[in-house]
């Protein structure tokens, strides 16, 4: 039995100076667990993600990272990171440092740290100038005589955070949707904190074994954080609250406005629970997603 | 004075570029909805690929991103961003990526990182993304951009993704798969890529663009192909789809 709440999953795993993957792309962002690490005041972070989207924006400016380890820096379809861009910049709150990939080498160094790989081999970065401003990107000939490719060092997150659709009390976790890279970056990690919807029965897990993206086995700790991955969505549970992002986009262009928002809706109220009744029922009805159920299929 | 905008004509000429294309990578925004005018008039077998692990959507709604939910509705198969890099793109299962850009030079090849200086840029812009990678393996890329000093420049800041490279036949030396860029749309013209040097050329004006006005807009001297044509401008049923079906809200329009 793994589960416990969010503030003494993030107590336990989540140290000072630790290199975090809160993974999920556009879909399944652990915000709820960001807040978290925001509120408990965690410093010198190294924060991995393709997309840092808002989640790490909001953790920048809370102080928390050193660093970002990424692919695609920007509040998706709406403009940059202002935060982030603040951080980079002038230092404000703390000097940032930056270390880009593309999405398939993010991709390819979570494999290469859950297959406990010294490196993984990818067809990309050939004449772009990434590998001249990223030394950890690199060439080897192969072996085999086919000439040479770009090889990606392991990335192994001292704890990954996963968001998801349901898991049972052992932490034995189901996601559909878009799976990003929730999976590789589990697996790479020492420890893993799931935060879902819903805890199911093992039964419910089982009757559906293709669904477990992340066995029990590799999960230290399981939380029950209803709309716990707004304003991101979470297929089939909510919607994607795209008024908010834009509205990110006003808030974090000013310093002043930015410490406010995290005062109210972070360091002002307890927890994820507070968040969502002080959101107010209005937000999650015009969240409520269309039904799209899948057909039942035979494990017999 | 037409009845249509440069932006639907923009991407009315890169939807009739994708006839008979059957997997697509798809941008968000502009390529977005001229892939999706595509699978409704020249290319119906049209299968939607996106990187966030989506192959064969068929959105309700046009997505605001491309992790859209609407995308995952109704899709033929959504699997992981490993397996769409790995097994998709690098497995050489996709025909046409569209990419875009901050900056372009006549090589077709793309800047989406920053403007100025990379340890202290004027302006830091995304990055890549899937885009460096999508560039190498696309059989074909095709490159949708608003026509800009700004953006059309003689030398990038920054190399993101490459196109032809420094000219003709440095993909095939540096072995990349896929055949680089082969159509640039813009909204005031079109421009294909001279098989022998790799370089940009301007063969379409679209209707009530002058060459002059094209060439104002340009950081180099682009050839000229010495069969210019005038673009065919968008047909009623196009416009029809675009504004009744695609795009109700005009989004796109201006």
């Amino acid at each position: 039995m793994k589960l416990t709440t969010l503030r003494d999953a993030i107590a336990r795993y989540v140290r000072d100076g630790d290199t975090i993957a809160i993974e999920g792309f556009t879909a399944c962002i652990g915000f709820a667990a960001a807040h978290e690490i925001i509120r408990q005041g965690r410093r010198d972070l190294v924060l991995c993600r393709m997309t840092p989207d808002l989640v790490y924006d909001q953790m920048v400016a809370a102080g928390c990272a050193r660093k970002l380890v990424f692919s695609y820096l920007g509040n998706p379809g709406v403009g940059p990171l202002h935060a982030v861009r603040r951080a980079v910049e002038k230092g404000i709150p703390a000097p940032l440092e930056l270390e880009e990939y593309s999405h398939f080498g993010m991709v390819a160094r979570y494999i290469a740290g859950a297959y406990r790989l010294p490196f993984f081999p990818l067809r990309s970065y050939v004449g772009s100038d990434l590998p001249k401003v990223n030394p950890r990107i690199r060439f080897v000939e192969s072996p085999y005589g086919d000439g040479s490719i770009a090889v990606v060092p392991p990335l192994n997150p001292d704890v990954a955070i996963i968001h998801a659709q349901r898991a049972d009390v052992n932490g034995n976790t189901q996601l559909w949707g878009l799976l990003g890279a929730q999976k590789e970056a589990a697996f790479a990690a020492r420890h893993v904190i799931v935060v879902v919807e819903e805890i199911v029965d093992e039964e419910v897990i089982r009757s559906d074994p293709n669904r477990t993206l992340i066995p029990g086995l590799i999960v230290d700790a399981v939380v029950h954080e209803p709309y716990g991955a707004h304003p991101s969505y979470v297929q089939g549970y909510y919607d994607r609250d795209n008024d908010f992002y834009l509205r990110w986009d006003e808030i974090s262009r000013d310093e002043a406005a930015t410490r406010a928002w995290l005062e109210e809706w972070v360091y002002g109220v307890q927890g994820r629970a507070e968040y969502v009744e002080k959101m107010g029922r209005e937000t999650w009805e015009r969240l409520r997603p269309a039904q799209a159920w899948a057909r039942p299929v035979n494990y017999g | 004075m037409s009845d249509y905008s440069p932006s639907e004509m923009m991407i009315v000429a890169a939807a009739r570029a994708l006839a008979g294309v059957r997997t697509v990578f798809v941008g968000v925004g502009l390529p977005n909805i001229a892939c999706n005018l595509a699978q409704r008039t020249v290319a119906p077998d049209l299968e939607l690929v996106y990187e966030s692990g989506v192959y064969g959507a068929r959105p309700a709604r046009l997505p605001l991103s491309i992790g859209d939910p609407a995308l995952v509705t109704g899709a033929l198969s959504v699997c992981s961003m490993a397996d769409l890099f790995g097994l998709y793109l690098q497995g050489g299962r996709i025909d046409v990526a569209f990419l875009g850009g901050a900056q372009i030079d006549r090589y077709g090849n793309l800047n989406t990182t920053v403007i100025g200086d990379y340890a202290r840029p004027r302006v830091r812009l995304p990055g890549s993304g899937g885009a460096c990678e999508i560039a190498i393996h696309a059989r074909q890329v095709f490159i949708i951009m608003r026509l800009s000093r700004r953006s059309f420049v003689e030398r990038l800041d920054f190399l993101t993704s490459p196109g032809h490279l420094g000219g003709s036949g440095e993909r095939e030396r540096l072995g990349m798969p896929g055949r680089g860029p082969q159509i640039v749309v813009t909204d005031r013209c079109v421009f294909r890529f001279d098989p022998g040097t790799g370089e940009m050329v301007l063969v379409s004006l679209h209707p009530g663009v002058r060459l002059e006005d094209v060439l104002a807009e340009m950081g180099w001297n682009p050839r000229v192909s010495p069969n210019l044509t005038e673009t065919e401008p968008p047909t009623p049923e196009e416009l029809r789809l675009l504004r009744e079906e695609l795009d109700p809200l005009g989004v796109y329009r201006s």
